[in-house]
């Protein structure tokens, strides 16, 4: 689904992500794990689009496409989804219309009819219920004086509604407490399928005792220097990130 | 003798017009002297006149005018400016009030809808006791060529205790052939206790050529009174308006007025509320959206003179292409005007390089126990805003969009007739297109 092939990218002329490979696979749940300033978010941020990014080298492939090539909002029309770090409050747009203007562009750029506002309303609860997230905050402006799991739990509902094939989780067990983490992970859980992929930014291992990865990959210093299996995350949390420093001098 | 005319200023042709159509003119002879030479003292302001100086009413006031009060307007045409179904309707054409095109029928006890022609013949005690006893000729040359040249409005009066539930919509339009000037006034009187929703709508209808509106309402409002007041402007590319809106409260009263610049080359308001009793409450929302070479003046005062009073204020500018937008707040607590809260916001929003927006705040505090409070911000539409919308599959311009109508929103909320906060989301997304 995803081939990432000797990525390279900076920001203001510093290189961030010097060399990235990466093959994912549909059904596949994948795990990045590094320290701060590995360049995780970058990964996140140059697969979802943000423009502030440039790229120097390499390519990226998805589903047969050049993703490089595409906007921010023709990736996200193919199914990319990244769930943001800090997601924005956005005063004085609703949830529901947000979701509903993103579904309308999403279904028009697949050609498909508009869906009628019955078939949205009962899809929003539906979604809503299985995600458990709160039905007066779908009302709500976007983010407005959310709580930071609030915040999450919207991250994860919004996933839910559009239906990704590629869902990237950016750091989205930060801040939240065992509880929040334990519904937002259900929640992923449930939107798993043979179809879809996901891959799963973190710095701590405990978000993956309740979403399993297929395989773990640890960055560093912009590279992603071991991969291995679900295994490799309790390595790394028990042996701590010296640990990396070690397997790359190595 | 016309070439004469034709070299002269537009100060002298309206000095000239004044002595020729006097028959014509409304209102005390007295009364209008005294205004014309006030208007001749002050004359029609250029950008030396701090009051005047971002917007070039000179300028636009140069070249051959016409004073014509022709009505040409059908019903058909006015029928989709009638947006709300469910209302009392005066049409003003060109500056005189149109019976046939409004819709009078059935008021309710307490309200009184009549021309201001109507209301002096019938020796009206409320209209004598207070038409032009409060926008003051002295203070602004528009105030003063209004009270010299008008010929028409309305008279509006609602009495003691009256709750009158549907809205009032008075619609402005301009038809012209010719570059015209119009002097349209309007008196509304609400007595105590009594309350009221009015609407003032400005548009141009099968315009040809430009129109230079210069309106004018007095608005008082006895104790314990509740009104709600609407601007919605909205004159097109010909239309060319200084709008000044001048607001006397008693005690306990609660004025609530909003101020919709949607179109117009050069809209300048001028919205003047004196608080003249205690325990008064005053909100001022506005919301301009400017682009092209449009030129929009919002300048408001509150005047606090007694105490115990509360004033909040909020516009909000989106600002596109070479416009030019001003907004400019003044607030004055009278040394009596203890226990005063007084706030204001000015919040804009700059689409491009080439537009332009001059805010100025202006607090002037006379008394020492008061609570008083100004900000002004100008932005771009937020980077990471946009994005957030984009990753979800909105595009560029779509999430722009959405992102300009959340800051709108803020101002159109506060609309409590539901019919007119659907026509102004209408248009402003129109607007945005």
């Amino acid at each position: 689904m995803l081939s990432i092939k000797n990525l390279h990218a900076s920001i203001d002329g510093k290189e961030i992500l010097k060399g990235i490979n990466l093959e994912i696979k549909a059904g596949e749940v994948h795990a990045i794990m590094g320290p701060n300033g590995s360049g995780k978010s970058t990964l996140a941020a140059v697969l979802a689009g943000r423009s502030e990014y440039e790229i120097t080298a390499g390519e990226v492939t998805y589903n047969g496409i050049d993703l490089l090539e595409l906007s921010a909002e023709d990736r996200a029309r193919e199914g990319v989804f990244l769930a943001f770090q800090y997601p924005i409050e956005i005063p004085g747009v609703s949830n529901i219309n947000f979701l509903k203007t993103a579904i309308g562009e999403i279904r028009a750029y697949k050609g498909l009819e508009p869906m009628t506002a019955k078939d949205f309303l009962i899809m929003l609860k539906e979604k809503q219920k299985l995600v458990e997230f709160d039905s007066k905050l779908v009302s709500r402006s976007i983010n407005e004086g959310f709580s930071g799991g609030e915040k999450k739990r919207n991250e994860i509902f919004q996933m839910a509604m559009l239906e990704p094939k590629l869902s990237i989780l950016d750091e989205t067990d930060s801040g939240l407490d065992i509880d929040a983490l334990r519904i937002v992970a259900n929640g992923v859980n449930k939107l798993k399928s043979e179809d879809n992929a996901t891959i799963i930014i973190t710095h701590y291992q405990r978000l993956l005792d309740y979403i399993i990865p297929d395989f773990v990959h640890i960055l560093y210093n912009g590279k992603i220097v071991k991969s291995g299996l679900k295994e490799l995350a309790l390595e790394l949390e028990e042996k701590g990130y010296d640990f990396i420093k070690e397997v790359v001098e190595a | 003798m016309e070439t004469v005319i034709k070299t002269s200023t537009i100060k002298d042709k309206l000095i000239f017009e004044f002595e020729t159509s006097k028959l014509f003119l409304f209102g005390d002879t007295q009364l209008r002297d005294q205004a014309m030479e006030s208007f001749n003292k002050q004359g029609i302001p250029t950008r030396q006149h701090e009051e005047y100086k971002y917007i070039r009413v000179d300028l636009m006031l140069k070249g051959e005018f016409d004073f014509s009060t022709n009505k040409n307007c059908s019903d058909a045409e006015i029928e989709p400016l009638k947006f709300l179904k469910d209302a009392y309707v005066v049409v003003i054409e060109n500056g005189i009030f149109v019976e046939g095109l409004s819709n009078l029928q059935n008021l309710p006890r307490g309200l009184t809808i009549c021309s201001l022609v109507d209301a002096e013949k019938s020796n009206s005690p409320v209209f004598e006791k207070h038409y032009a006893k409060y926008a003051d000729v002295k203070t602004d040359p528009f105030i003063a060529l209004n009270t010299a040249m008008t010929k028409d409005g309305v008279f509006i009066h609602i009495a003691k205790n009256a709750i009158i539930k549907k809205p009032i919509h008075i619609i402005h339009i301009s038809t012209a052939f010719k570059n015209t000037i119009i002097n349209p006034r309007n008196l509304i009187v609400i007595d105590e206790n009594a309350q009221a929703k009015i609407i003032e709508s400005f548009e141009t209808v099968d315009s040809k050529a430009k129109i230079f509106s210069n309106a004018l309402t007095e608005i008082v409002i006895d104790k314990h009174a509740i009104v709600d007041h609407y601007k919605i402007q909205d004159e097109k590319e010909l239309g060319y308006l200084v709008n000044t809106t001048q607001v006397i409260q008693q005690k306990q009263s609660v004025f609530s007025t909003h101020t919709f610049t949607l179109s117009g080359s050069l809209v300048r308001n001028n919205l003047t509320l004196v608080l003249d009793d205690e325990h008064i409450e005053s909100h001022l929302n506005g919301l301009y959206l400017t682009a092209g070479n449009q030129v929009v003046d919002n300048h408001t005062v509150v005047d606090h003179r007694k105490p115990n009073c509360n004033s909040n204020e909020l516009y909000k500018g989106i600002i596109d292409g070479k416009s030019a937008a001003t907004f400019n707040g003044k607030i004055f607590v009278r040394k009596d005007a203890q226990k005063t809260n007084a706030f204001q916001s000015n919040k804009n929003i700059l689409l491009s390089k080439e537009g332009t927006i001059n805010t100025k705040p202006q607090l002037e505090i006379y008394a020492d126990d008061v609570k008083c409070s100004h900000g002004s911000t100008t932005g771009k539409l937020d980077e990471a805003k946009i994005f957030y919308l984009r990753a979800r599959g909105i595009g560029t311009i779509n999430a722009k969009k959405l992102l300009m109508h959340a800051f709108a929103s803020e101002v159109v909320d506060a609309i409590k007739i539901e019919a007119l906060r659907e026509y102004v989301e209408e248009n402003i997304s129109k607007t945005f297109q």
